[in-house]
């Protein structure tokens, strides 16, 4: 472990770890609720809106948090209200509202690189993939101070929530407020896939927000224990990852978080498996 | 390159576009594409599989940069690795009730683990951003003349296998059961569809890159199912919508300084709401005071 302290030196790691573990939480915590509601497409959806509101960001100059925020909350309060209405949403409408939203993001993408050919842009690619390691330490700030309000939202409606994602007939005979938590949900789930998007990119969000959560859902069938262990190994995803890529430059941290999370759920997978085998 | 600028005569446009040869290799490619596409996507949107298609498109994308790290075919490793991703998808055991819920979250890191190898890769090779950029939003440039030559052969073994099996894998798709009762191969053409889906996406992808396969693959065929209820005839609707949305962006990536992948995405959804609207109005219509119709275009197509 002789390399830990001289790694925990460099400022750029712990404005990593520090945005990330935050980050982390709150992707922990959303895909518990994700996997259980069977809304992991949503996610992906919103990750689409969010690579877009990003880049759009970009393309005209305005901060790219704000428009990854506004626009990924925004859709996500829209979606909620709409679900509503439609008992059977249908996929064909949904995957063509996202290929027109990736449509803008290539347009946008364009627009920035074309405005700064000469000097070697990168922003596109991060908002794609990631860059964790190039968070200002104002930025990981700020990314925490975001991801501790989404998780304390969450975690005040954990009960509610998890009722009415078990049971939403019953829940709603008991007078749980099923739409309004719906919503509320979603647009949790939204400011968790915009500060994701921060840390591993908008294309590769779902490796934070389904591989963890999937994870401990193999791991134990208690709710509350799954969705502590769906934060625990997202965390330990993010730590191991940005390790992983210092011990070895020539991998990028979101490759590497996404790798480990992706490793941890395999081995779950294979646990249950091994348990019965074991027993018998 | 000289001079380009779009006029009234639509002639001396397609004559100016047509004078370079990456525009010529573009617009055969992406015709022969747009016709596979439409016609498998035609299926895909009967069989609701749409995020299937989505989820192997994008699971090409590492194959392709790993080829082009290693100095490969970007083709052949995009067409690899979404076939090999098709068949493990085609010969998964079925999941129902609260292991569909696990499924959902398998899919979701599968397709997840694979963009974060695709970028890994890219990051290994000497390509730049922009090719990266290309193989996920597309793009009319490289299209070489032997591409074209391999796409051609794909195509004409792809239209073959999906003329011999249209008639059972629609019966297939309508009513699995019954189908199955009449002697189908239900599991067999499924399995044997998805793999023609990982090729047809494969080849798509050339053109609209492996996040827009969406655009020519479910997007025409889904707007012509909602002109006509006729499978032969909505399948040709698919291929006439894919085919001109094809010639018009290709036209207008090479106009204007925007991306063949946003022109494809934006016309095909534009051609799905107008068709969305259009099949709404026409149903009003029929409902106050045709009612006959109604009956007749189910039967015997649009009256």
């Amino acid at each position: 472990m002789s390399w830990l302290v001289p790694m925990l030196g460099h400022p750029f790691i712990r404005h990593a770890l520090l945005a990330g573990t935050g980050v982390a939480v709150v992707s922990g915590l959303v895909g518990h609720y994700l996997v259980l509601r069977a809304q992991v497409f949503a996610a992906d959806a919103l990750s689409h809106v969010a690579l877009t509101g990003a880049l759009g960001a970009l393309a005209f100059g305005i901060d790219l948090r704000l428009g990854l925020f506004v626009v990924t909350v925004g859709v996500a309060l829209a979606m909620g209200v709409l679900d509503g209405r439609r008992a059977d949403p249908d996929e064909v409408v949904i995957g063509g509202v996202l290929a027109w939203t990736l449509g803008l993001g290539a347009l946008f993408l364009t627009l920035y690189a074309s405005g700064r050919s000469a000097t070697g842009e990168t922003g596109g690619t991060s908002v794609l993939f990631g860059s964790i390691l190039g968070l200002s330490a104002g930025q990981a700030v700020a990314a925490t101070v975001v991801a501790v309000a989404a998780s304390l939202v969450v975690l005040a409606v954990a009960r509610p929530l998890l009722f009415a994602s078990v049971d939403g007939d019953v829940a709603r005979a008991r007078g749980v407020p099923t739409r309004a938590l719906g919503v509320v949900f979603l647009a949790a789930t939204a400011a968790a896939v915009a500060e994701a998007t921060q840390v591993v990119g908008a294309l590769l969000v779902l490796g934070l927000l389904a591989a963890p959560a999937g994870a401990a859902s193999r791991l134990t069938a208690r709710p509350y224990r799954a969705l502590a262990l769906s934060v625990l190994i997202a965390v330990l995803s993010v730590w191991v990852g940005v390790s992983a890529s210092y011990l070895l430059p020539k991998a990028p941290p979101s490759f590497t978080i996404v790798a480990t999370a992706t490793v941890i759920y395999l081995v779950a997978g294979m646990a249950g498996p091994a348990r019965r085998l074991a027993q018998a | 390159m000289p001079e380009v600028s779009f006029g009234p005569n639509l002639l001396a446009d397609l004559a100016q576009m047509w004078s370079l040869p990456f525009m010529v290799n573009a617009f055969r490619a992406g015709t022969l594409v747009a016709v596979l596409a439409a016609l498998a996507g035609y299926f895909v949107v009967l069989r609701r599989q749409t995020f299937a298609a989505h989820t192997l498109s994008v699971v090409g994308f590492p194959g392709a940069t790993a080829a082009a790290w290693l100095g490969w075919s970007v083709t052949g490793g995009y067409l690899a690795a979404s076939v090999a991703a098709a068949a493990v998808f085609a010969l998964r055991p079925r999941a129902t009730g609260r292991r569909q819920r696990a499924e959902s979250a398998v899919i979701g890191t599968a397709a997840a683990f694979a963009l974060a190898c695709g970028f890994l890769f890219s990051t290994r090779s000497q390509g730049s951003v922009d090719g990266t950029t290309a193989l996920l939003f597309g793009s009319v440039l490289g299209i070489s003349t032997g591409q074209v030559v391999t796409l051609t052969w794909l195509a004409v073994v792809v239209l073959v296998l999906l003329t011999v099996v249209a008639r059972p894998l629609l019966f297939g798709s309508l009513d699995p059961v019954v189908a199955r009762a009449g002697g189908v191969p239900v599991r067999l053409l499924d399995a044997g569809f998805l793999v023609t889906l990982g090729a047809v996406i494969a080849m798509t992808a050339q053109i609209t890159g492996a996040l827009l396969v969406f655009a020519l693959l479910v997007l025409p065929a889904a707007t012509a199912q909602r002109l006509t209820a006729r499978p032969l005839r909505a399948a040709l609707v698919a291929v006439a919508i894919a085919v001109a949305t094809t010639w018009v962006a290709l036209t207008a990536t090479f106009y204007t300084p925007y991306p063949v992948g946003f022109w494809l995405a934006d016309l095909a959804f534009a051609g799905f709401v107008l068709a969305t609207g259009v099949g709404a109005v026409r149903g009003r219509w029929h409902r106050s005071g045709r009612v006959a119709a109604v009956p007749a275009m189910v039967v015997g197509g649009t009256p």
